[in-house]
């Protein structure tokens, strides 16, 4: 039996090795600018870890809402950072002007 | 002729029958910040008589909806003035517009329960409408400050969104 394992021990060494290489090292921050009601990008891509920082220029409150999920308020003229914890793909809209809408794709790291 | 005077005469010719119809060839930024600012202030002043007078939940959200947004771009209205150093000017077409929202409260007021509610909605339908035109057409062309176009074009954003939103509510309301 261990020797059986210590044979398949190597290649998944080096596999985990070009994961590691692979995958980036630090976690990252993500600007999502907010601007004459729109999200941009309005397409995020991101890993778990990484920040995004809601950046609000307009003189209005936004959110970045999903629905049945969670809610980032973003006051007028503001920056709010959020943490993304989880791995997941979700669109998100302004709750208080429902044209607004955006995409936030997180992949585990 | 440009396309820009081609939307403004389009702009002009859909409102012809309104207020705006006085407005000047190519308004002064002065005058356009107070235009703006008055328009903001009217449906203020609507949508806070909406919210005492409705009972219908979709009709008063939608009129705080409206009192949280105006009053916010007002209020960044006031302060860009400021800060240019403009004095707001009282025009011919800020006169009509408040002129035509005296009259238009006075017939809501006169008007109760679900009369109210499709008349206040109908008419915020109108009134966007007609503001959005203006922007579109006539104030964000002729705005010569770069802040105040930039403000405009954000209010034309959020206004265009308040014409959807009213649009829906009173597709509900039928």
């Amino acid at each position: 039996m261990m020797r059986a394992a210590s044979r398949f021990l190597p290649p998944v060494a080096v596999l985990a090795s070009m994961l590691a290489a692979a995958v980036p090292a630090q976690a990252g921050t993500i600007q999502v600018v907010i601007e004459k009601l729109a999200f941009s990008p309005a397409e995020i891509s991101a890993h778990v870890g990484d920040t995004i920082e809601w950046i609000n220029k307009d003189p209005l409150a936004h959110t970045a809402t999903v629905k049945g999920g969670w809610e980032v308020m973003i006051p007028a003229k503001k920056t709010v950072s959020r943490k993304l914890e989880t791995a997941e793909a979700v669109d998100f809209y302004c709750r208080f002007h429902p044209n607004m809408t955006g995409r936030l794709t997180v992949e585990a790291r | 002729m440009s396309a820009r005077s081609l939307a403004a005469l389009a702009a002009l010719c859909l409102i012809g029958s309104t207020a705006f119809a006085t407005a000047q060839d190519k308004p002064t930024d002065p005058q356009i910040a107070h235009i703006a600012y008055t328009a903001g202030a009217i449906d203020i002043e609507a949508a806070k008589l909406a919210v005492r007078k409705s009972k219908t939940q979709a009709v008063v959200d939608f009129a705080n909806d409206m009192i949280r947004d105006h009053e916010a771009v007002n209020v960044q209205a006031l302060e860009l003035v400021k800060k240019l150093g403009v004095t707001p000017q009282d025009n011919a077409t800020s006169q009509a517009l408040g002129k035509a929202a005296a009259d238009e409260r006075a017939r809501l007021s006169a008007l109760d329960g679900a009369a109210f509610d499709r008349a206040y909605v109908d008419n915020e339908v109108a009134y966007h409408k007609q503001v959005n035109g203006a922007l579109e057409g006539l104030l964000i062309p002729s705005a010569q400050n770069a802040e105040l176009k930039d403000l405009l074009e954000t209010g034309l954003k959020l206004f265009q969104g308040h014409q959807a939103h009213a649009e829906h509510v009173a597709a509900e309301l039928k």
